[in-house]
């Protein structure tokens, strides 16, 4: 397994901060908005979120982590359970727009089964999707991001890991390569 | 990722630490799930289960029942009364023309020991346990050491009393082993008719004195007089068992300290535990019911996983 980076720490601190206009242009103050994590890896790409929309004055967000496993199309298909993570949904989606944050978008059934998991809580009024990786050329589903960190393109095989440090400017993701 | 040690439930004998764990946080998570506006998951939406119920059942039956639509299992519901049982079909039979309807888990409550057991090694399917008799009742079992550690923390070093009848009740046997596996301190009381002799062997010890037993503990068991199972008389009355091991509040009051409340349901009140500990704020009774469904859900869920599908592609 070789690695490489992908995004350098200073480079992930301007997209984090571009995402972070984009969502305040598109959602004014935030009034109407619910920023929904994805867990496991969503919810650590909102916390960096929020913090940064926190110091510009946003103190108010609607913020959520919604875990997706009892919802995925692939239970009793490994040989192992799926295991849950928690969910911290403390706001009522009904007529909210809410936005799902997830670090790597790559065959889009996760957000497949956000879709269907977001629903129990109530029917909002739009979804959009937020994420820092597109791996471009591997979707299973017709699910493309509305807010985009990059767009990449990696084999199969290959990882996209994303590492977050405790000090703001320590972040920085990889590709890792497959040798075969 | 973790599994489950086991492909069938039957009893907590067979299961191990990290099930217990593994139980644990998955029904947590499908505690969550249940106090949501709309409580259903997809997860077992291909997956049909048989609720045999050849003994009464109130609570456990409703709590199955639920656990399964929660998680969008299609179920068929079956009671021997109203069945072909009473014409002489014999359990293996009735078992195994309800799998041939394509049934891919079975929930058992049966009057008979090792019923449960019986149909694991002599049917292809998986056997959940909702109670065996006077064996075990396993699920009772791990939403009340559910149901305490929300409330302790951690069970280690924790004394928990066993109080009532012990000697026709699977679920003292259950929790024995649960309560054990977790760390905690048993000790069962009631009239020494009703306690199993050489039951000692399990690591528990036993008393006839409830007030002693009362200031010892840091939680009450209570069970119910299963008069249904007494071939014979165990003890005078009722008024003289609810005399010397009924809980009320007078002996509460006399405590040091506040110790929390179970029973698993059906209350006699008056007999074993009076209305107004029952309805007390130390009662967690109907914690364990709430919890009751979650930690059902949360074996299914992990049982089901293990019923690997068959596509032809």
């Amino acid at each position: 397994m070789t690695s490489k980076i992908l995004i350098s720490k200073k480079k992930l601190e301007i997209i984090l901060n571009r995402l972070c206009h984009q969502l305040k242009e598109k959602h004014g103050d935030f009034s109407s908005t619910i920023l929904v994590g994805l867990q496991p890896r969503g919810t650590l790409l909102l916390d960096r979120l929020s913090k940064i929309l926190n110091r510009q004055g946003f103190t108010n967000l609607k913020l959520g982590k919604l875990d997706t496993t009892f919802f995925r199309d692939d239970y009793r298909r490994s040989d192992t359970p799926l295991s849950a993570n928690k969910t911290e949904m403390n706001e009522t989606v009904e007529g909210m727009n809410v936005v799902f944050i997830d670090d790597v978008l790559f065959t889009g059934r996760s957000i497949r089964s956000a879709l269907t998991a977001i629903d129990t809580y109530g029917r909002p009024n739009s979804i959009e999707l937020l994420v820092l990786i597109d791996r471009r050329f591997s979707r299973h589903l017709p699910i493309q991001p509305d807010y985009l960190g990059v767009q990449i393109d990696a084999l199969q095989g290959d990882r996209v890991r994303v590492v977050w440090s405790n000090k703001p400017d320590q972040n920085i993701v990889y590709l890792e390569k497959s040798n075969e | 990722m973790k599994k489950l040690s086991v492909s069938h439930l039957l009893g907590i004998k067979y299961l191990n630490t990290e099930d217990f764990n593994l139980i644990f946080e998955t029904a947590s998570q499908f505690k969550e799930v249940i106090n949501r506006p709309i409580k259903k998951v997809p997860s077992l939406r291909d997956i049909t289960i048989a609720n045999l119920f050849f003994e009464n059942s109130t609570r456990t039956k409703l709590s199955f029942e639920l656990a399964e639509k929660r998680l969008s299992a299609d179920i068929i519901n079956f009671s021997a009364s109203q069945s072909s049982v009473s014409k002489g079909e014999t359990l293996s039979d009735t078992v195994k023309n309800i799998l041939a309807m394509k049934v891919d888990m079975i929930i058992l409550r049966h009057p008979n020991p090792g019923a449960a057991h019986f149909l694991s090694k002599n049917l292809n399917s998986c056997i959940i346990n909702a109670g065996d008799g006077t064996h075990e009742h396993p699920t009772q079992a791990l939403l009340d050491v559910y149901s305490l550690i929300e409330k302790f923390g951690n069970l280690k070093g924790k004394r928990i009393a066993i109080v009532g009848d012990i000697k026709h009740s699977r679920v003292a046997l259950s929790n024995i082993y649960a309560l054990k596996m977790m760390g905690a301190e048993v000790k069962l009381c009631g009239p020494k008719s009703l306690i199993p002799k050489h039951i000692e062997c399990l690591g528990v010890t036993s008393s006839s004195d409830f007030n002693q037993v009362l200031n010892w503990c840091d939680a009450a068991n209570i069970l119910r007089i299963q008069n249904e199972r007494m071939g014979t008389v165990y003890f005078p009355s009722n008024r003289e068992y609810s005399q010397n091991f009924g809980l009320n509040l007078d002996r509460l009051k006399q405590l040091k300290k506040k110790i929390i409340i179970l029973h698993p349901g059906p209350i006699n009140r008056g007999v074993e535990i009076s209305s107004d500990v029952a309805d007390s704020n130390q009662s967690i009774i109907l914690d364990q019911v709430q919890n009751g469904v979650a930690i059902r859900m949360a074996i299914i869920y992990l049982l089901g996983s293990k019923l690997n599908i068959k596509i032809n592609a």
